[in-house]
């Protein structure tokens, strides 16, 4: 078990990469805490394997370092850095059995065979496979094959750190729920690093204790999950997490006050004259529905019934936006305008979170 | 589904049938013909039965001739086989060089039977050839024409020369299906290079090698051209394999009713030898599964 730290890492696929665009991996500095479970999440394509395969070493960064416990391993072979990944496909030993399989990483570390044999019994009782140790691996359906393949990562106890590329993908949803305690378990027991990289942003919650979104070749905000939800550092951020996302409106921001389509709306806290394109995010849960009064004029397109609360389709002034109301809420009558809990709101500019001039200092 | 039924579907494989027929199965049929019958000459025939047949598993001069195909087909796919295997793993995966190995490999695929023989023949003479003038000059005593194991090897180097290519490119083929991810995993689980190969390159391979070790041994059991032309089945019979033994029958003698029953024979342990390889690896194959 290490901590590990991606010192100004960054990698291009390309020999000679020119523009911003050309690089999978933006700079990048961040310590991944020894015994620390993290989720990564972001789209796909935005470089969450390829931050993986460098921390494994199955792939030398074009730029920076990588240290465990301090120790620089840039350079090291994945053998040395001991350390157990999954990935999204299944891959199993065809010629071997399942048991063969599992136990495969320890005999290549040379471990004692009663500690290999009562290895294997434990992970295939994870996994739910003791009754098919001594079959052969090959015609097993791909989620037994991922079952097998995530045994295999889980199998050694001392590696640094855990590794898993979206490796539930194959999985039917009910064993997903079920595979996913077991790692959380695995985590409680053995305090391994951990990281598990998804695009499924309920899983991310549900899994790790930290959360690091990426976007585009960026890390955009590293949190607990409340803070992801509450203050998202970037409108990726808050549009990708959550359901529906945060709702973003073009506006001018002088003190305390928002201008939004013309209207002012007041914000929790003051801030200093931003600059570049600035935008106000709310998120749906903050949204007020009422008929005249304050607030910026809105049009209901449609109401979603989503079974524990609604989701109101608003359009405002040509900006398309979302409300939520509770499951016993009722979309109020003749509903004309919208206005925001004032608290709940964030500005941007140029995408990225602007700290309220109380905070300046603490949180840039 | 409704299929229309229509029987006039059938005069669509009638121009296969009558190929086949013309190609394969008529000429045969004269083989077996001959096989039965002997003759004294002008034209005439008379019913000889199986004697043909007893006569050649009686002869001593076609079980020596199978015993030397039979070491031959051995010896070339033992050296074919893994070399070709060792050449597939250590070409470039992909960009130029990958294609200029491959445009490489290929050359001697391409190059004709009596070619390749021609080539060699010279290329092995003491006189002038490089290969022999270099031997010679360097003092090994070395000449195919009257050493037997001076004929076999220039042969069999021949052969290899030849022929590798195709399991390579075989092997090759089954190597580039192998999905990145099996390398990272095996990477991860620190297994050697070694147990890459046998757990997840040989594997991965296992279809297509099967493929390539029939084709070898069907070809190198048939080998006629080459030897013929550097050796001449030569020194004395040392080199004569199969088919050249058939020819000197056939033409050189013309036993007509031997040559064919031997014939007949040695498609019969092609046939034969071919179905047991290809039964033995895929129940290998099937032996995994399930
Ligand atoms: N082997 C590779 N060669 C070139 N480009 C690659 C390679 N692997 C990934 N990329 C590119 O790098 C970017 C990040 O990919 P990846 O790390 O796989 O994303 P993710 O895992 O988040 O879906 C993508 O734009 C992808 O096209
Ligand atoms: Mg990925």
């Amino acid at each position: 078990m290490a901590k590990i730290t991606l010192d100004n890492l960054a990698h291009s696929y390309l020999k000679q990469p020119k523009s911003d665009d050309d690089w999978a991996l933006k700079e990048l500095n961040h310590d991944w805490a020894d015994g620390e479970a993290y989720a990564l999440l972001g789209s796909s394509g935005c470089g969450k394997s390829t931050l993986l395969n460098i921390i494994s070493g199955l792939l030398r960064p074009s730029r920076g370092r990588i240290l465990f416990d301090g120790r620089d391993v840039t350079d090291a072979p994945t053998a040395e850095r001991n350390i157990a990944q999954v990935f999204q496909f299944p891959v199993v030993y065809d010629t071997m059995t399942v048991g063969e399989n599992l136990a495969f990483p320890l005999k290549n570390r040379g471990a004692d065979p009663k500690y290999i044999a009562e290895r294997v019994n434990a992970i295939a009782a994870m996994i739910g496979m003791e009754d098919q140790l001594r079959r052969k691996a090959r015609g097993l359906t791909a989620d037994a094959k991922q079952k097998i393949s995530l045994g295999r990562g889980m199998v050694r106890e001392d590696v640094n750190a855990l590794l898993f590329d979206e490796p539930l993908t194959v999985i039917d949803p009910h064993m997903k729920w079920e595979l996913r305690t077991q790692l959380k378990q695995l985590h409680h027991d053995f305090g391994h690093t951990m990281i598990y990289v998804t695009h499924d942003q309920t899983e991310a919650l549900t899994f790790a204790d930290k959360v690091v979104v990426m976007y585009d070749g960026r890390v955009v905000q590293i949190g607990t999950p409340q803070e992801l939800f509450e203050r998202p550092a970037h409108t990726f951020v808050g549009f990708f997490i959550g359901s529906p996302g945060m709702n973003l409106f073009d506006a001018q921001v002088s003190g305390a006050t928002a201008t939004v389509q013309g209207v002012a709306v007041p914000l929790g806290d003051s801030y200093a004259p931003v600059a570049g394109q600035v935008q106000i995010g709310v998120r749906p849960e903050f949204v007020r529905l009422h008929a005249g009064g304050e607030g910026l004029p809105a049009r209901i397109t449609r109401v979603e019934d989503v079974g524990r609360h609604k989701i109101v389709r608003l359009d405002v002034g040509g900006t398309a936006a979302n409300a939520i109301l509770d499951e016993g809420t009722p979309v109020p009558a003749g509903a004309d305008r919208v206005s925001f809990d004032a608290e709940a709101i964030n500005v941007y500019a140029d995408d990225w979170r602007v700290a309220p001039q109380s905070l300046q200092g603490r949180a840039a | 589904m409704n299929k229309t039924v229509n029987q006039k579907a059938w005069f669509l494989v009638l121009p296969v049938l009558i190929l086949v027929g013309f190609s394969a199965v008529i000429p045969l049929m004269t083989v077996v013909n001959y096989s039965v019958q002997d003759t004294f000459g002008n034209n005439v025939f008379f019913w000889a039965g199986l004697d043909w047949f007893r006569d050649m598993l009686e002869s001593e001069r076609m079980w020596n001739a199978l015993g030397r195909q039979l070491v031959f087909s051995s010896i070339i796919l033992a050296i074919e086989v893994p070399l070709g295997i060792f050449v597939a793993l250590n070409m470039p995966k992909k960009g130029f060089w990958a294609s200029f190995c491959l445009v490489l490999m290929s050359l001697p695929l391409l190059i004709p039977w009596n070619v390749v023989g021609t080539i060699w023949q010279i290329f092995g003479r003491v006189d002038i050839g490089l290969l022999g003038y270099v031997l010679a000059k360097l003092g090994v005593n070395y000449n195919y024409t009257q050493n037997v194991i001076d004929a076999w090897a220039t042969v069999i180097i021949m052969d290899v020369w030849h022929w590798t290519s195709l399991v390579a490119l075989l092997a090759y083929a089954g190597l580039q299906s192998i999905p990145d991810a099996y390398y990272q995993a095996a990477k991860i689980d620190q297994a050697s290079r070694w147990k890459v190969f046998r757990f997840i390159e040989l594997p991965k391979m296992a279809g297509v090698l099967m493929i390539a070790i029939l084709l070898r041994f069907m070809d190198s059991f048939m080998i006629y051209t080459e030897p013929f032309v550097v050796t001449g089945g030569g020194p004395g019979n040392a080199t004569t394999f199969l088919s050249i033994d058939l020819v000197k029958m056939a033409l050189g003698q013309f036993d007509l009713g031997p040559a064919a029953a031997f014939s007949l024979m040695y498609f019969l342990v092609i046939l034969l030898i071919s179905w047991v390889f290809y039964t033995v690896m895929t129940n290998l194959d099937k032996r995994d599964g399930v």
